[in-house]
């Protein structure tokens, strides 16, 4: 084994085969995540099913009763329920991902790991809320008798998709959150605002044909979207434009974050 | 037959003044790009915080790092654990690097011991098979099986320190880099960490050490790297570097401020000589001074006590004084919050002479030593010339009474 220390010049490398060396540490950080969320809390995981319980409550009357909002022939709840599931893994994933550097500044100046492994774990963590709550949404499933469509095989695909714009954009906000603590501001601003224009309390069918591409922009449409066509299928089509442009932003989100990722953390260790 | 372990060449990290400032919001970046604009661009202020720094490790050798605060030691001790980059310079490692420069990195307050130990021995990169291997040794070693499942927030910091070094105990690496941890904990389990080293450097690894700690350094390295100001000053066989380190004192200000912050608990800002004089580092034979200590107190505790030593430059120790020396002071509990503490020397006691104060301080039960922080002069009285060169190790000013024989 030998390496090398020195100043970096020009474009830093991935190294992915460093992140797998150290993939160990990447669920051991996730579990701490998940392990300390619930410590000393009375019903611990249960916050997972009862946060997106009592939003589904209050959205069932606004948009449900006050507005009418139409769902063919799916109850409401289990419409919107689809769509937060999908929008909750992304706003903890993002959100989490996003402070997670900023969050641990003893790992950062005191100890060397590929500093990539903090929103990958972050992101993994939020996972095992996501879980909890998916059941959730199966009880509803049965209550209100919604069939499971066959096309549910496909929804492991929009889960990863999720996490990957989740991550491309997390990554982006945890190397820009070091350098500029602005991003604290941002982040909760971004989870609030974003849970208003996707399409969480509605089905994406409401935005009007000619409005259908700009509105799908938001990578998250097709996320939401895919969910609810893998669960409760046909009846609800997938927007095959706004998904592919669903994939690509991520995609490239991704690469990008993980290149100034990569670039700026050398810097992480000296101005954290 | 000794194989190379780390050859640094030539390493040095620059600081521009502006990256240490760390308010840097967006909008101070528009700000100043405004301001700026018509201006011509002013070069940042630059700061070597390492200069051209190079030195080889084998195995089976302990090198020790000296210097005073702000030397360069802990930049130096980060480049080679890959924490931040050079400026410029190399550094070739052979090797499997663990590095230690805290204990309980990654220590979370809400976890068990057990929890910890896995998450801990995670981020100093063992692998899980390897940590449940070495689990019972780890929690024996740390002295803390009735409490393994009690989350460590509600440990004394004596045994949070035991079980955080524990854990980077039983780290196999062929490097292992060391940043002061042993100026934790008490004396037996110091002596114990000792051990653990000395087994590291037996079988063939080799360590990198930085302490303050004269004597520790002495018994444990064959070979010193001296920093100041960024640059070595000199290396070579312990005795004849710490030799000189200390003839030259142990730094110019009489004063000591913690590389970092020390715990959770307990906290120094710093600890200095209030002379009344203004040069700081020396006082007058015959004037009174105190030595004072900042600090914070972050948890409610057990009734605290600090302890001062002065030393001759020699090492023979004169006196030692402590918080609870008398009767009215003792078993009150610390209060909460920062504050500060003097102890007066009289004057007319000490010879002139340098002087070395050793402090520590006893926080929940657990006594820390915090040798030789610093140095100062006791100057002669130039009325008093007679008096200065007096044999004797104190000089006291006695009351000498005529009396009549009837």
């Amino acid at each position: 084994m030998h390496k090398i220390i020195r100043a970096r010049s020009g474009l830093a490398r991935l190294n992915l085969e460093e992140l797998w060396e150290f993939r160990e540490l990447i669920y051991f950080l996730a579990w701490r995540d998940v392990l300390v969320r619930y410590k000393q809390t009375a019903i611990g995981v249960l916050w997972a099913v009862f946060r997106p319980f009592l939003t589904i409550v209050v959205f069932s009357v606004v948009f449900g009763r006050f507005a009418h909002v139409p769902t063919g022939t799916l109850p409401y709840p289990v419409l919107s329920l689809a769509g937060l599931l999908a929008w909750q893994l992304f706003s903890t994933a993002f959100a989490e991902s996003s402070s997670s550097v900023v969050s641990n500044p003893q790992l950062v100046s005191k100890i060397y790991f590929p500093r990539m492994i903090m929103p990958l774990s972050a992101v993994v963590a939020s996972l095992v809320d996501f879980f909890v709550a998916l059941a959730m949404l199966a009880v509803l499933m049965i209550w209100y008798r919604v069939p499971l469509s066959p096309s549910i095989v496909w929804l492991p695909l929009f889960i990863f998709l999720c996490l990957l714009i989740a991550l491309g954009t997390g990554i982006w906000f945890a190397a820009l959150y070091v350098r500029y603590r602005d991003i604290r501001h941002l982040i909760p601003f971004i989870v609030q605002l974003g849970l208003y224009i996707s399409p969480v309390g509605f089905p994406s069918s409401m935005v009007p044909e000619r409005w259908r591409f700009v509105y799908s922009l938001n990578p998250m449409v097709g996320v939401i979207d895919g969910f609810r066509w893998s669960l409760f299928g046909g009846r609800n089509p997938i927007y095959v434009p706004g998904l592919t442009i669903s994939i690509v932003l991520s995609i490239a989100a991704l690469i990008g974050g993980a290149y100034y990722f990569r670039n700026t953390e050398r810097l992480f260790a000296d101005i954290i | 037959m000794s194989n190379l372990l780390i050859s640094a060449q030539s390493l040095g990290k620059k600081y521009k003044l502006g990256e240490l400032v760390l308010a840097l919001s967006l909008r101070d970046r528009v700000t100043d790009a405004v301001r700026s604009i018509g201006k011509k661009k002013r070069a940042p202020a630059e700061f070597w915080a390492l200069r051209d720094v190079s030195f080889d490790l084998h195995d089976g050798e302990v090198i020790g790092v000296i210097g005073r605060n702000g030397a360069g030691k802990s930049t130096l001790l980060k480049i080679i654990s890959r924490i931040t980059e050079p400026t410029e310079g190399a550094a070739h490692l052979y090797g499997r690097v663990s590095s230690l420069l805290e204990v309980g990195v990654g220590f979370h307050p809400e976890l068990s011991g057990r929890e910890n130990v896995f998450l801990n021995g995670a981020i100093l990169s063992m692998s899980r098979v390897e940590i449940r291997r070495k689990f019972d040794e780890i929690v024996a070693f740390a002295e803390v099986e009735q409490f393994i499942d009690t989350p460590v927030k509600r440990y004394s910091s004596g045994m949070y320190v035991r079980l955080a070094f524990a854990v980077a105990a039983h780290l196999e690496p062929d490097v292992l880099i060391v940043d002061e941890v042993l100026a934790v904990g008490d004396i037996a389990f110091q002596r114990k960490c000792l051990g653990k080293m000395e087994d590291i450097r037996r079988t063939g690894r080799a360590v990198l050490v930085v302490s303050h700690n004269m004597s520790l350094i002495s018994q444990l390295c064959e070979n010193v790297l001296w920093l100041d100001g960024g640059k070595v000053v000199r290396s070579g066989p312990t005795r004849e570097v710490i030799a000189a380190y200390m003839a030259q004192g142990v730094g110019g200000s009489a004063e000591w401020i913690p590389d970092a912050p020390l715990g959770d608990t307990f906290e120094y800002h710093r600890v200095w000589i209030d002379g009344g004089s203004g040069d700081a580092g020396t006082v007058a034979a015959d004037r009174a001074f105190d030595i004072v200590y900042d600090f914070t107190v972050k948890k409610p505790m057990h009734p605290g006590r600090l302890a001062l030593l002065i030393a001759s430059a020699e090492g023979t120790p004169i006196f030692t004084s402590t918080s609870t020396d008398r009767l009215s002071a003792i078993r009150e509990p610390w209060k909460l919050g920062r504050q500060r503490v003097r102890c007066t020397i009289p004057g007319h006691l000490l010879v002139p002479g340098r002087y070395f104060v050793t402090i520590s301080e006893q926080v929940d039960m657990v006594e820390v030593l915090r040798e030789r922080i610093f140095a100062f002069t006791v100057t002669e009285q130039n009325s008093l010339t007679t008096r200065d060169a007096r044999l004797g190790i104190i000089a006291p000013l006695l009351e000498w009474r005529a009396e009549e024989c009837s």
